[in-house]
């Protein structure tokens, strides 16, 4: 069992607590055929064949980044090499703040650990500041909850110079706490509307061996999601699997992660 | 934020992408920090096929580091080569951004660095 980062230092009101979801990525890639796929991907051995790449992992939608920490401190379990670059997202500030504060507690000091190599986290929206092909494995835990309407993030948070009182003094509001959160969680139409940008950017963003992790939940009609993927123009053919699911309600997983990838 | 991510990012703007003066951003006022990172070779040599090594020249210039050579070099040069290894070492994996701008080449935007976090979001009338 791989010990699962502490975020106790992170401010829940306005950045994502680890829940069920965050939980299920987490078991889903340290489980022992993600693990296998994984560093069939990108072998580092030579009785895998000659060493790839260092891969780059991206993750969108960090919030409390237990999940980018995990994937870091252990690199070496997870892909059975440690020369993995690791690199966070979020729309959220206080998430990128909250994240790097976390990488730093779960990877350990000392050179001979199986600890990966944190890049950095960025203020962004999805994939748009990321250049294209460079992704080699990308996770999304994205906003999936059906919603009336998509939140937008409160002018004074959305950067420049301007904001630098509030967030150097973490001074927000109580609405804008409310906003960063719903950020989170808040997906619009099916759940899907953001998620769908996400897809929509795969093609462009993953490099050839990349694979993407993504996590829905029963209302985004995960069985459409995937048929979709598995339609999509952009190199391929495009594969998308359910490879973990959890909490079953009435017969229905009411949470999975799905791989998606080129064959 | 490492100096090794500006190899991975490139201009937000939509219009940007298709520009080859987007990629790379290019530091402005930068302030750089140092962490003390244990050199390890094998990320390196592994690091260098994925690199745009004319990319990364450029940033080693505009951040004041010494010239990289016009070629980058093969696996068997690097490890044989105990200078090239801690330059790019120091340069890529313990060097970071930590306050200061990056510029679109192409749209000029500039990006705001903060505490070691950059700054992608765009006003709405760039979106
Ligand atoms: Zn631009």
């Amino acid at each position: 069992m791989l010990s699962t980062p502490s975020t106790s230092h992170v401010p829940y009101e306005r950045v994502y607590e680890p829940a069920e979801d965050s939980f299920l990525l987490l078991d889903t890639l340290s489980s022992s055929s993600e693990t296998a796929f994984l560093s069939q991907r990108f072998p580092s051995t030579p009785a895998q064949g000659p060493s790839s790449p260092a891969p780059l992992i991206l993750e969108i939608g960090i919030g409390s980044g237990v999940v980018l920490a995990f994937l870091t401190a252990h690199a070496q379990a997870l892909f059975a090499r440690r020369d993995i670059l690791t690199l966070g997202i979020d729309i959220n500030r206080f998430a990128c703040v909250a994240t790097a504060q976390t990488v730093a507690k779960a990877r350990p000091q000392s050179g001979s650990s199986g600890a990966g190599y944190f890049l950095g986290t960025a203020q962004g929206d999805l994939t748009s500041a990321v250049r294209p092909g460079q992704v080699d494995v990308l996770v999304f835990n994205p906003p999936y909850v059906p919603t009336a309407e998509l939140p937008s993030l409160p002018p004074r948070l959305l950067g420049g110079d301007t904001d630098d009182k509030v967030t150097r003094e973490k001074k927000t509001t109580y609405k804008e706490d409310s906003t960063l959160l719903a950020l989170s969680y808040a997906g619009g139409r099916d759940g899907m509307e953001i998620t769908e940008r996400l897809i929509a950017a795969l093609p462009d963003i993953l490099s050839n061996r990349g694979v993407a992790y993504l996590l829905l939940c029963a209302q985004n009609k995960p069985d459409e999601v995937k048929g979709r993927i598995r339609g999509m123009k952009g190199g391929g053919p495009w594969r998308a699997e359910t490879v973990g699911t959890s909490g079953k309600q009435a017969g229905w997983e009411k949470l999975q992660i799905v791989r998606i990838w080129r064959e | 934020m490492k100096v090794l991510t500006l190899n991975f990012l490139s201009c937000a703007v939509k219009s940007c992408k298709s520009s080859s003066d987007s990629f790379p951003l290019h530091p402005k006022d930068a302030e750089l920090v140092s962490d003390d990172v244990e050199l390890n070779q094998q990320l390196l040599v592994n690091l260098l096929p994925r690199i745009d090594w004319n990319a990364l020249r450029t940033t080693s210039t505009e951040l004041g580091f010494p010239q990289l050579p016009e070629q980058p070099p093969t696996a068997e040069e690097l490890q044989a080569d105990a200078k090239m290894l801690k330059d790019l070492h120091t340069l890529l994996m313990e060097t970071q951004i930590n306050e200061g701008k990056l510029v679109c080449g192409h749209c000029g935007h500039e990006y705001a660095v903060r505490e070691g976090i950059a700054n992608f979001l765009l006003p709405s009338h760039l979106v």
